[in-house]
């Protein structure tokens, strides 16, 4: 029964750490992932920070004109997202400290948690055993046989361990997802149950067997039957609890995300606030459009426009009316007749228009770069092994005459970041070993997608923070708001119960189907 | 100010032969077989009367003064309000009749002014 004592730290699903991977770090822009670590599927956020590596190019010259000055696709944007880039130094080096320091203290408390589980689990599983064991050991001889019957309950009980222990690791055995706040009050409760069944089961075979040495055999090897047998109905009633309840759907969650509003409906079952929040997460990642904030650049500045208008002069005398001066501030401005309204829709409209033209280079760039690749059938392999490439070079052979039209279309859609030279060569060698279309490659670059297709360095959310008014371990009811924050943005999920169907029946005959001409006819007589 | 009034008015009117046939010159439509929310003469669209749709110029009805839009309440003292379209259109053409006297019922506008000075 692991995973069961979950320890209080904030949410940071793929920050965990080991010791040994910290090494110094400078101030930029990339971030290095060291590969995966030892104790399983965590991968390592290491603190290196190297500079924009140079790679080597093509050994094509007319692709070196082009890349020449984007070595890195993800370089170019220091204009665009001038803020955020200093936002996100400064907030890395505090994510980095606060990671230190929280690193040491979470991996005991979880560990405790696993430990105090296992040792329990162990305890129990070997009770039935000791209870069956420790007569014959103590006092042997003065036992009562006992034939057949006995060696029929110590079958039961063999196989009925095995059950258990199968069940057991189906259930409970599992990498543990996330690092929650508090405990889960089921499982504590659960093993608190276990604990006390265990030991009062250990007080009466203490108090009774073991203290006057009783001598019916069969009535302690049924004695460990019955707690063989209990224990099985606990794991039952661990599956009910922990696996079942939250199954059937009763509230749909709202989730918007605060920076561009994009939304998601989900239906959850009866869960702790901490456990809606995580399943929220999952889908978070599978589900939101990744988080560029390349994109709203535009609104900020428009919002910059807006302030930036008016000013307030006191010239009645001294008194400093704060509200009123705000007052005036946003009266003024509600009067005064600006056309932004008109600059957006120019700029949107031209905006369109633009990505998609650039959109019909980019597809028409590809379709013919792909009909430049053939592939060659087995009997065509032997006859001409000089030309032959693998799709790593086929790749490389075609990705310059797609790789201009391709950069521009990215820099108009404010990808270019979360899509490197490397990682587009890759995609390509993919999509060439397994036949797919120009289209098919394409659908990668023309719409974002989700979080979980980027390389974890982009994904600007990692570390989360549940932020709730009611206590976070208690359940989901209709009306409850909390937000999962993180650096950049935040969730605010919205629960709302799923309303009670009234469903009645109609009997339809289908005889009763009957139909009659309606006319207006007109005679002239 | 207008008002919409409804008055009865009796018409006579004198079949024309034609080869083998005597006609009335006018079009009908309507009945208690029919659909009445399609009559776009009526006031009550649940009106299943029967109704002048059209009158061909020239012809014994509109040389009679029926007009369109006409609602024939009797033909020869037959009532025609609850009758099918095909029982109308029998009462209508009898062989044996060469005058029908129909009482039709019309709306028409008529400023209050006049009214008041014609009543």
């Amino acid at each position: 029964m692991s995973a069961a004592m979950d320890t209080e730290s904030t949410y940071s699903g793929y920050s965990h750490y080991s010791g040994h991977s910290k090494k110094a770090h400078r101030q930029g822009r990339d971030r290095h992932k060291s590969p995966r670590s030892k104790d399983g599927s965590r991968s390592e956020k290491s603190v290196t920070i190297q500079t924009p590596p140079a790679e080597p190019l093509l050994g094509n010259d007319a692709s070196r004109a082009e890349e020449g000055q984007d070595d890195n696709w993800g370089e170019t944007t220091t204009a665009i997202t001038g803020t955020s880039e200093h936002s996100i130094s400064q907030e890395d080096i505090a994510r980095i400290s606060k990671d230190l320091e929280d690193s040491v203290g979470l991996d005991c408390k979880r560990y405790l948690g696993l430990t105090v589980a296992a040792v329990l689990g162990l305890l129990v599983f070997l009770t039935p055993i000791a209870f069956i064991l420790l007569p014959q050991i103590l006092w042997r001889d003065d036992l009562e046989p006992c034939g057949t019957v006995c060696e029929g309950l110590f079958i039961s009980v063999a196989f009925k361990l095995l059950i258990l222990l199968i069940g057991t690791w189906a259930l409970f055995f599992r990498q543990p997802k996330a690092d929650i706040p508090r405990v889960f009050v089921f499982r504590a409760l659960l093993l608190v149950l276990i604990f006390l069944f265990v030991f009062s089961y250990w007080l009466f075979y203490g108090v009774r067997i073991l203290d006057s040495k009783d001598t019916n055999y069969q009535g302690i090897v049924q004695y460990a039957v019955s707690l063989v047998d209990a224990l099985l109905f606990i794991h039952y009633l661990a599956i009910v609890l922990l696996e079942l309840r939250q199954l059937q759907p009763m509230f749909t969650v709202k989730v918007v995300r605060s920076t561009d509003g994009e939304s998601r409906y989900y239906s959850l079952g009866h869960l702790s606030i901490q456990r809606a929040a995580l399943v929220v997460l999952e889908n978070y990642y599978r589900d939101f459009t990744v988080y560029n904030p390349a994109l709203l650049t535009a609104s900020k500045s428009r919002a910059a426009k807006h302030m930036a208008g008016l000013k307030v002069y006191n010239v009645d005398g001294p008194g400093n009316n704060a509200s009123g001066q705000s007052r005036a501030m946003i009266a003024a401005a509600a009067r005064r007749r600006d056309s932004s309204h008109n600059e957006l829709y120019y700029e949107e409209a031209d905006h369109e228009r633009r990505v998609k033209k650039r959109r019909a280079r980019l597809v028409v760039a590809v379709e013919e770069a792909f009909t430049h690749i053939k592939r060659l059938q087995a009997e065509e392999q032997q006859k001409a092994p000089g030309e032959m490439m693998d799709p790593r070079e086929a790749a490389q052979a075609i990705f310059p005459s797609m790789a201009r039209a391709l950069q521009k279309y990215l820099r108009t859609t404010r990808q270019q970041q979360y899509h490197s030279m490397e990682s587009i060569l890759q995609h390509l060698s993919f999509c060439i070993t397994n036949n797919m279309t120009p289209k098919a490659f394409l659908e990668r670059y023309l719409n974002p997608g989700p979080t979980l297709q980027y390389d974890r360095d982009r994904w600007f959310s990692k570390q989360w923070t549940l932020v709730s008014e009611e206590a976070v371990t208690s359940g989901l009811q209709d009306g409850i708001v909390f937000v999962l924050k993180c650096l950049d943005f935040s969730l605010v999920v919205n629960v709302k119960k799923i309303p009670f169907i009234k469903l009645s029946e109609e009997f339809i005959d289908p005889k009763s189907h009957k139909f009659v001409l309606r006319l207006q006819s007109e005679t002239s007589v | 100010p207008f008002y919409l009034f409804s008055f009865q008015q009796r018409i006579e009117i004198h079949k024309l032969r034609q080869g083998d046939n005597l006609i009335l010159g006018f079009s009908i439509g309507g009945g208690i077989d029919q659909d009445p929310a399609q009559n776009p003469f009526s006031e009550d669209k649940t009106d299943k009367g029967i109704y002048v749709t059209r009158v061909t110029e020239g012809g014994p009805a509109e040389v009679a003064g029926l007009q369109i839009g006409d609602k024939i309440m009797q033909v020869n003292g037959w009532d025609m309000t609850m009758v099918t379209h095909d029982q109308a259109r029998k009462r209508l053409t009898k062989r044996n009749e060469e005058v029908v006297r129909l009482l039709v019922t019309r709306q028409s506008l008529q400023k209050a002014v006049q009214q008041s000075m014609m009543s």
